[in-house]
């Protein structure tokens, strides 16, 4: 069924009687050309390109519990590309690039809204990184734009300038940045792929792999065992888990990150800001809730919540530089289960396993990877060769002292 | 206005009536009250809009479960959206007004929406607004926005302050209803510290609202004289207006006492403290929620629910109808019927879904005014009361994510058993739904918390009450509505919503909620979840039980951002540390800058000197043509002493140590253990087994923390301690070819002659005749230099003693800008360097990482990524019109190189303008840097509009052979 | 959370740094050690769901470097060391 708005007012004026179900529930086939692992929004949309994009026809995704239940139903929605160093800005570009056409190209309104990202500056030296990551992201074809204070104030006037511990100096803008409704993105790939005749398998869990001879040629579910010729593992938060039922290490740790939504307020917020001198990220839905976020909780956990320290200390950091927020209260908190990598960057690669693959790793900065990450994830998987975009990516990069260390932390997960 | 639902008894107190206003209108009210109480004793029945179609709304629960009657209280800065008025205790002068409507509350423009409520369906957005692309941001978003939200912040910095305490207890108990206050005494009779905390400002919880006896008074009576029980002890705190609102790990719960919000004014006192609370055990006797009926137009105002019914008429003596009419599932129903006719207010029927009769719709303008019923009849009402049974209160139990199991003899959701650890679950919350039943069990349960955390005492025996029938038969939905039954009233969700939902493949409960938004609005579905479950598990043809649950997070009710930050704000945000010459800094003219927390004198201006680039050439010219000062204090430093100290030191350098003379400095270089650049300083040797570290000030707190890492887990038997003393030092740098006579002037008995005291000496000496001292002949400005530090006590002195003995040589105060400036001239590194990227290799100190010796990062540096012939290298540069100022940031380009990513050559990574040379310089990272010396090359900085052509060069822009330093 | 020091008693885990698993004690030596015994060393971690033993440091209290028995699934802590006796329990010293 194709929406529209003229799809709706048929609908409307018969009832709402006509809808139909928006994916399949297929049971599992014996055997599959790639079997995605993971039915979040980068499994979903790996799965929508290699029907898609790369004409693959019998592609299934298996699901632990229900799709969209990875992080893409879990974080504060933002997607940018003011990324810096050279093995990531192109990828994240790309990714920008996809966002913008993505609800024309799956027929679904995931309301990618791009009202801007601004990153306050609160010191020279701030000032001078960011001034070489928007030059980075300009040569890389992103737009950045260095406001000054008076530019901070034409949009966000309500930003505490002078009083605060930490004054405000300026910021780096991307225009281009900006939301999305998370939840539609995960429908929008489901409902995308499923239509393409891809089986998306809810309630499914695997279990374990077929490997033999260094080589994978299916696994185990809660519903059987099912062959693929490609085994695509897709489950960023329970990476480490997964493969070691792979007999691999990786060099992830999983950590928490906890996210917050205030009751639903009249629009304050124009876009995204964060706070350069303490951990404090916000924006405001289009339902009226701001949401933020701060720091993940720095311990390694799998439990999907988060403690009191972070929440107070992400709460300071909005008190710091908008404190007309002091009486909106805080609706909701949750905590989402990350793959923080060993240098916060993510993984997309074959390993050494014949026909399995990985993607992982992808820190608290998944959300806005999930088109770029699909479709390069698609592209290896179907041609057998890295896109152009993620060569960077790969399992051995430490091995070969090539580590993506964008905010330069080193191998300490905790401190990306 | 006059009060005209008001009727007799009540815990109110008549004597002290109070004014308010609500939209203007002015209105009286009783100490006692709440908002939502006074607005009912006055007739207000219209008192909001919902959030999508904008239906008039008024008042449906009578505590913080409320959806419907949300207003903004107060007015100015301590606006607040969003705030129930079933919950808000009423004071003099309060003022109100309602939310979410264009126009006025009665005729709300918007209200227009409700007609299009077919093409306004679940899920809607996500399927039109697509066309053409550049309308989304444009034109249809920006119309939903205006659209989003209920209430509005005042856009004014909060004008109350918030407090945070600490709380320690044996039992934490969580509810002073019946079950509440039965646990807490049976607890604190036997012995333990116990804190009972409620939301309420009358301990009692269902007590206050309902005709029961206890013991032999009624419920209120006896709830009063525990609670006075309770207050004569000495181990027990009562909280009242207090929310525990969130189970954290290891016994710590989040509790939010609110202190003066049930005042007009905070005075300046605390508006509310945000408690950490840390306990042995729990006892959750968090009660139940009143659950609906989801029926045709079950929305209007005078739709209430019947518990709420009763507390209004028990509780408020408030009559929330002339002609009330009940809808019941449930002997509840009943209950209400009675209260009423005691207190003589007409019922005009009871509808009782368990013998078949049924609400299929509702009329009336801006409130319920006719009830038609499923056999065709209908009967006027002004209030409707409404129960559909009671749901446990578990949200709290889920905090750890468990996920309760549905309970078929109470038709509710109860704890599985997976609690918080220390939690146990009494009364109605877990499931004993009638008076008696929930008394006993938290009694019963207290008492065995108490008798294993060893207490002695007796916990004396539980109150008696009557066991009232508890009958109900699920029922949910009125299936033959023709009109719109509501689930979720805030959100707008309704029945068909959720068949729609289900229809379309949002099977799971998650799907439902995320799809419909059900239960996501400001009270998170609690009087709605359950029947948007129940008619979802209708459509799928299973059981609740299978259709399952979505769980409860933290925080149980919404805590304002201000409570959170507490008093981390403003300047308060972050604490200050101030250098030891802050003070005669302050007095000389000092601009400060923040540095980590470290606020730092960046110039000292002096009278005529325009702008700061005047005082900084001044400070670093001076400094060069005679001696400068600089308070360098914040340098982290470190004491390490031990007889393996040499070697500790050894392996957490780079570079060589072992061998350092005593008397002597070196320069360190540390890596991480991933081989990558991460601090550098200078280390003294003052004797064989005693040394001095500096580290940068940014990485004082880490490399510390690192050093002991090593300490105590990798060598843990080398006999080397180690003490932060960055806070115990003052120390100054004292640059320029005048230093050393400067010094001279001030250090005892030391011979400071070149041979004497070369380039890198070091001594413990005594200045002004007999202050300790330690003297470093170190130069980070390339000037003949040294560092003079002295216990920080004597800080404010010595940079007076400094500045009096310099007045002769002209000597100036210098800050961090002229401090970058001459070392950006001498090409030295610095944190704009050091980025957590940098390498030895990048730095040109690639030589200087031992290959002969194990240290932290060294093998990890040794791999080929790390060691490429193209690596960018740290060179020098200036632009070659020398006129043009350079920017920091820019990147460097090949020049006819296209300006893109693949021809990116580097970056400059500092610059300055040198006062010395007469023109800007720069150091930065430069592919092949080293062999391009003499090159131009073209530096791009687009974000700052600048395409120059710059010269690479030297890092070392003065004094390449380091002849000043050594002089 | 709450960490029961070993030496000081229940302290808030807000005093403490966390550093991961407690496998960073055993560190080669960078002159004896292959690259992929170092690299194995510091990037590869079991990151269990389940009982973890890992570093936490009392940089808010007295510098202890502590060795935390904790389970990722539910935070519950079983034992609290120090971590110079566990190093020196692993075999190292000087």
């Amino acid at each position: 069924m194709r929406y529209s708005a003229l799809k709706i007012l048929t609908q409307g004026l018969t009832g709402n009687k006509g809808w139909t179900p928006v994916w399949r529930e297929p049971e599992p086939q014996a055997e599959y050309d790639i079997i995605v692992i993971g039915g979040g929004g980068h499994g979903l949309s790996t799965a929508y390109y290699l029907a898609k994009e790369f004409g693959e026809k019998r592609v299934a995704v298996l699901e632990k519990g229900w799709l969209g239940s990875g992080n893409i139903g879990r974080n504060t929605t933002i997607i940018r590309s003011n990324y810096l160093l050279e093995g990531n800005q192109p990828f994240y570009e790309m990714s920008l690039k996809l966002w913008e056409g993505l609800e024309q190209d799956f027929n679904y309104n995931a309301m990618v809204s791009q009202r801007g990202i601004m990153n306050l500056i609160h010191s020279d030296p701030q000032r001078d990184a960011f001034v070489r990551r928007g030059n980075a992201m300009r040569l890389s074809g992103a737009d950045a734009v260095i406001l000054d204070r008076d530019g901070i104030r034409e949009k966000a006037p309500f930003l505490d300038f002078d009083n605060g511990r930490f004054p405000i100096q300026g910021a780096i803008w991307q225009p281009r940045g900006g939301t999305v409704r998370h939840d539609a993105v995960a429908w929008g790939y489901a409902r995308g792929a499923d239509s393409r005749g891809v089986d998306i398998i809810q309630n499914c869990e695997v279990t374990g792999f077929q490997i033999e001879n260094g080589v994978c040629s299916g696994v185990e579910t809660s519903k059987g065992a099912i062959k693929a010729k490609k085994v695509a593992v897709c489950v960023a938060g329970s990476s480490s888990r997964v493969m070691e039922t792979a007999g691999m290490r990786v060099p992830i740790e999983s950590h928490v990150l906890q996210a917050f939504v205030t009751e639903g307020l009249k629009p304050v917020i124009p876009g995204v800001i964060t706070f350069g001198a303490g951990h404090f990220y916000v924006s405001q839905s289009d339902k009226g809730g701001l949401v933020f976020g701060g720091d993940i909780d720095g311990y390694n956990t799998y439990a999907q919540r988060g403690n009191l320290p972070v929440v107070e200390d992400v709460c300071e950091g909005g008190m710091a530089i908008m404190p007309m927020i002091g009486r909106a209260r805080l609706l909701r908190m949750w905590g989402g289960v990350m793959d923080m990598s060993m240098d916060g960057s993510p993984f997309i690669d074959r390993t050494h396993i014949d026909g399995l693959y990985f993607n992982g790793g992808w820190c608290y900065g998944g959300f806005k990877a999930t088109p770029a990450s699909g479709f390069c994830y698609a592209h290896l998987l179907s041609t057998g060769s890295p896109h152009p975009t993620a060569t960077a990516y790969r399992l051995d990069r430490f091995r070969q002292g090539r580590q993506i260390d964008e905010k330069g932390m080193g191998n300490q997960p905790n401190l990306h | 206005m006059s009060q005209q639902n008001r009727i007799d008894g009540g815990q109110i107190d008549r004597t002290h009536k109070l004014s308010f206003s609500f939209n203007g209108k002015f209105m009286t009210g009783y100490q006692g009250d709440t908002l939502a109480s006074a607005l009912l004793a006055n007739g207000q029945r219209l008192v909001g809009r919902s959030f999508k179609y904008h239906r008039p709304r008024g008042i449906f629960t009578a505590g913080s479960e409320e959806p419907n009657a949300l207003v903004q209280l107060r007015d100015g800065a301590a606006q607040e959206p969003n705030t129930r008025a079933t919950t808000v205790e009423l004071f003099d002068g309060l003022v109100a007004t309602s939310q979410n409507h264009r126009g006025s509350l009665e005729h709300d423009l918007m209200a227009a929406n409700d007609l299009l409520s077919p093409f306004l369906s679940a899920g809607f957005y996500y399927k039109t607004f697509m066309w053409p692309k550049a309308f989304w941001e444009k034109l249809y978003e920006p119309m939903i926005r205006a659209s989003a939200g209920l209430g509005r912040l005042s856009m004014q910095e909060d004008p109350d302050v918030y407090d945070h305490g600490y709380l320690h207890c044996d039992l934490l108990v969580i509810g002073a209803g019946p079950a509440g206050l039965s646990g807490a005494l049976a607890a604190a009779r036997a012995g333990l510290r116990v804190i009972l905390a409620d939301e309420d400002f009358t301990p009692g919880g269902r007590l206050n609202a309902e005709t029961y006896e206890v013991d032999g008074q009624s419920g209120a009576d006896w709830a009063a004289s525990a609670v006075a029980e309770l207050a004569a002890m000495d181990n027990v705190r009562i909280m009242t207006r207090t929310t525990v609102y969130g189970a954290y790990d290891h016994g710590i719960y989040g509790v939010l006492e609110r202190c003066t919000d049930h005042l007009k004014d905070s005075a300046g006192k605390p508006r509310q403290v945000l408690w950490r609370l840390y306990t042995q055990r729990a006892l959750l006797t968090a009660g139940a929620t009143e659950r609906s009926i989801a029926f045709g137009a079950n929305d209007r105002p005078g739709i209430m629910m019947a518990g709420a019914v009763r507390t209004y008429v028990n509780r408020f003596g408030v009559a929330p109808g002339q002609k009330v009419a009940v809808f019941t599932n449930n002997d509840d129903g009943l209950r209400t019927a009675e209260d009423l006719k005691t207190k003589g207010v007409e019922i005009t029927r009871i509808i009782d879904a368990r013998n078949g009769d049924t609400v299929v719709n509702t009329t009336g303008r801006h409130g319920i005014h006719t009830v038609h019923l499923n056999n065709n009849r209908h009967i006027e009402a002004d209030c409707l009361a409404v129960s559909g049974g009671w749901s446990p209160n578990v949200h709290l139990t889920c905090h750890h994510r468990d996920r309760p199991t549905w309970n078929a003899d109470i038709a509710g959701f109860v704890p599985a058993g997976d609690l918080p650890p220390g939690m146990t679950v009494a009364g109605a919350a877990n499931g004993a739904m009638t008076l008696a039943a929930a008394i006993v069990d938290a009694h019963t349960k207290a008492a065995r918390i108490a008798a294993d955390l060893g207490t002695s005492k007796a916990p004396g025996d539980p109150a008696k009450a009557s066991d009232e029938t508890f009958a109900t038969a699920p029922f949910w939905h009125v299936g033959e509505s023709k009109k719109r039954a509501w689930v979720d009233l805030q959100n707008d969700v309704t029945t068909k919503d959720v068949k729609q939902s289900h229809k379309e493949g949002f099977r799971s409960v998650e799907h439902l909620k995320r799809y419909t938004t059900l239960g996501m609005a400001t009270d998170q579905g609690k009087t709605a979840n359950i029947l948007g479950l129940a008619i979802m598990a209708e459509a799928a043809g299973q059981s609740i039980q299978d259709t399952g649950t979505t769980i409860f997070r933290p925080p149980y009710n919404p805590v304002a951002i201000g409570a959170f930050a507490g008093r981390a704000r403003g300047k308060d945000f972050r604490p200050y540390r101030l250098t030891p010459s802050h003070k005669w800094a302050e007095e000389n003219g000092a601009d400060f800058v923040e540095t980590g927390n470290w606020l730092r004198a960046q110039w000292f201006k002096q009278p005529g000197e325009k702008g700061w680039r005047d005082s900084v050439d001044r400070e670093a010219a001076q400094t060069r043509k005679s001696v400068g000062i600089c308070d360098v204090t914040t340098l982290g430093k470190i004491d390490i002493q031990g007889s393996d100290a040499a070697t500790f030191l050894n392996r957490i350098y780079a570079n060589a140590f072992l061998k350092l003379p005593v008397g002597k400095v070196r320069y360190g270089l540390m890596l991480r253990e991933d081989g990558i650049c991460y601090d550098d300083g200078t280390t003294a040797r003052l004797a064989e087994n005693h040394f001095v570290m500096t580290t940068t000030t940014a990485n004082a707190v880490t490399v510390f923390r690192n050093m002991e890492f090593a300490r105590q887990c990798l060598w843990p038997d080398l006999d080397v301690h180690f003490i932060s003393t960055t806070d115990g030092w003052a120390q100054f740098a004292v640059a320029g070819p005048n230093s050393r006579a400067l010094l001279s002037k001030v250090v005892d008995d030391l011979d400071l002659s070149n041979e004497g005291f070369p380039f890198m000496a070091c001594a413990e000496c005594t200045v002004f005749g007999g202050t300790p001292a330690r003297l470093f002949r170190i130069s980070f400005s390339g000037e003949m230099a040294f560092e003079i530090a002295v216990p920080a006590r004597f800080g404010d002195a010595m940079i007076r003693g400094l500045m009096a003995a310099g007045e002769e040589y002209d000597a100036v105060p210098y800050g961090t800008e002229a401090l970058g400036v001459m070392r950006i001239e001498k090409g030295h590194a610095a944190g704009n360097e050091l980025t957590g990227q940098t390498t030895a290799q990048m730095l040109g100190l690639g030589g200087m990482v031992s290959k002969k010796k194990d240290s932290v990062g060294s093998k990890l540096s040794e791999r080929d990524g790390m060691n490429q012939d193209d690596d960018l290298r740290l060179v020098g540069f200036k632009p070659v019109d020398r006129s043009i100022l350079l920017t920091a940031g820019a990147h460097f380009l090949t020049p006819g190189d296209p300006a893109d990513m693949t021809h990116d050559q580097g970056w400059m990574t500092s610059v300055a303008y040198s006062p010395e040379l007469g023109h800007s310089v720069g150091l930065g990272y430069l592919k092949r840097g080293k062999e391009r010396i003499g090159e131009q090359v073209r530096a791009y900085s687009p974000v700052r509009n600048q395409d120059i052509m710059v010269e690479v060069c030297s890092p070392h822009h003065i004094d390449p052979e380091g002849e000043r330093q050594r002089g | 959370m709450i960490i029961n020091h070993p030496l000081l008693g229940p302290r808030d885990a807000a005093e403490f740094v966390n550093r991961g698993d407690a496998c960073q004690i055993d560190r080669p030596d960078g002159m004896t050690a292959s690259m992929d015994e170092m690299h194995d060393y510091a990037y590869l971690r079991d990151n269990p769901a389940g009982e973890v033993r890992e570093l936490w440091y009392h940089e808010q209290g007295d510098r202890s470097w502590l060795v935390v028995t904790r389970n990722t699934l539910t935070h519950e802590i079983t034992s609290v060391e120090m971590a110079r006796d566990v190093a020196r329990a692993r075999g190292r010293s000087t």
